[in-house]
């Protein structure tokens, strides 16, 4: 492996990524009323290396949050600096392209090889050749796919976790210091799920890249994140470390805390 | 007389008018294809554009073929009779498939793709040609294979103004109350559209993704 450090060494161990006083709304379809918030005054900090966990049930904003980071969303109003820059002032193809990204369903393209789906970025930053077969050989084998049973594969021929593999190793392809993922395991069956879930938490403590993570699975949240943030209607209402996160004593929390208890006849 | 004697004795006729009326619809499509997918494509992201637009267009296909026909006879430049009247409709009527079909496959694909086509960074035209132009390939050719056979039919029609092709049979034989020369003209007819429509249908399922 050769992650380099992220560029702006002045910003060592400082965050990565702020939210400052964030709100952002969409306009209501009924004239009368006022913009609904969909994130409201979100402040908080992403640290360089740390893999934050936004957990939520549907329609808590998490991914708002998430689109906010990379400029798929501007706010309404507060700033998110990311690497020291807001993100208003952000080029966003540029701001883009260094930060890699993850959803659900992978969103691999259907008329590129896997080879190529891995190779979008460096294509996109006119890598030459050499450099991006070695990258894409590369990140196939860090992810656990053979490169020659796989690169010249197309989305269609792949399990779903094999897809989602490839759209991990695209995202990581341009070696981008931030990594967002939008519940990238969620359509994955269960077992499937916790393959890719150990083998996430093995491949970010060792690529300490700053990730930020959207979950509505607590399970997901508890394993995966160095620190949890939970949010409710577009706010924060809980923030700790795993370890810590069950014992806070507030409402939301409990109820996450509820959807944890086993399954009668399961063994502890 | 048996259609088959008068095939036999007029082949060379009617290879001709074979050859001009392919020679009509395969103008007339290159025309159509030319303004209809850049028209499909500008049309994505403008969605009062692409409202008139395809009104127009599909106001064109209700109009019949005939009345189309008479209607251009006295319309300067474009107008009168003759091969350049017909070609003029006959794109007319090729445009709305087309047209179509590029807005619908350019935007009916997973959002999934559009959404990572975009957060990885890839401008909007890099998106357009880069990943919806070629996932909405097949599409597009299925418009211009639709289009394409209504285009061979409606072509027979364009003899009423002196365009020459099959349709000239097809009006003889009706004047002349003969199905021998009536089928001299259809069955032609009959046979380029199929071809058309297999060779295009090759096409279109080679250019498919998955």
């Amino acid at each position: 492996m050769n992650a380099k450090a992220a560029p702006d060494s002045a910003l060592e161990n400082e965050s990565t990524i702020q939210f400052r006083e964030v709100t952002y709304s969409i306009d209501s379809i009924l004239p009368e009323s006022r913009p609904r918030p969909i994130v409201n005054a979100i402040s908080m900090q992403v640290s360089r290396g740390e893999t934050l966990v936004l957990l939520g049930r549907s329609g808590s904003g998490k991914t708002t949050l998430l689109r906010l980071i990379n400029k798929l969303l501007v706010p309404t109003a507060g700033q998110v600096v990311v690497q020291g820059r807001a993100t208003s002032e952000w080029d966003p193809i540029r701001l883009r392209r260094s930060i890699g990204y993850v959803i659900q369903d992978a969103g691999l393209f259907p008329h590129f090889t896997v080879a190529q789906n891995i190779a979008l970025v460096p294509t996109l930053e006119n890598w030459d050749s050499g450099r991006t077969a070695a990258r894409i050989e590369e990140m196939l084998k860090l992810v656990g796919l053979d490169p020659r049973e796989f690169a010249t594969r197309r989305p269609h021929e792949l399990s779903g976790g094999q897809r989602q593999r490839v759209g991990v190793a695209r995202a990581l392809a341009a070696d981008p210091p931030i990594l967002l993922m939008d519940e990238p395991f969620g359509a994955l069956d269960p077992v499937t799920r916790a393959e890719l879930q150990r083998e996430f938490n093995a491949l970010a403590r060792r690529l300490g890249k700053t990730i930020v993570f959207v979950t509505h699975d607590v399970r997901e949240a508890l394993l995966l994140g160095t620190r949890i943030v939970l949010l409710q209607g577009g706010q924060i209402v809980a923030t700790a470390a795993p370890e810590q996160f069950l014992h806070i004593d507030q409402p939301e929390v409990r109820a996450f805390a509820a959807s944890l208890v086993p399954v009668p006849g399961a063994t502890p | 007389m048996s259609p088959w004697i008068f095939f036999v004795e007029h082949r060379a006729e009617i290879l001709e008018a074979t050859l001009a009326h392919l020679s009509l619809v395969l103008i007339a499509m290159l025309i159509a294809v030319a303004i209809a997918v850049p028209l499909g494509m500008l049309v994505v992201h403008r969605t009062t554009l692409r409202n008139f637009v395809l009104g127009l267009a599909s106001v064109f296909q209700t109009i019949p073929s005939l009345a189309l026909f008479g209607f251009l006879i006295p319309i300067p430049f474009i107008g009168g009779i003759g091969r350049r009247t017909a070609i003029f409709a006959l794109v007319l009527y090729a445009l709305l498939p087309i047209l179509r079909n590029t807005y619908v496959g350019l935007t009916g694909i997973d959002p999934a793709v559009l959404q990572a086509a975009e957060a990885m960074g890839m401008t909007n035209s890099q998106i357009l040609w880069r990943v919806r132009f070629p996932l909405a390939l097949a599409f597009i050719l299925a418009g211009i294979r639709t289009a394409t056979i209504i285009t061979i039919g409606v072509a027979t029609i364009a003899a009423a103004i002196g365009a020459g092709g099959l349709g000239t049979f097809i009006f003889r034989g009706v004047a002349m109350v003969s199905d021998a020369v009536i089928l001299a003209g259809a069955i032609p007819a009959a046979l380029l559209a199929i071809l058309a429509d297999i060779l295009l249908g090759w096409l279109e399922r080679r250019l498919a993704v998955v």
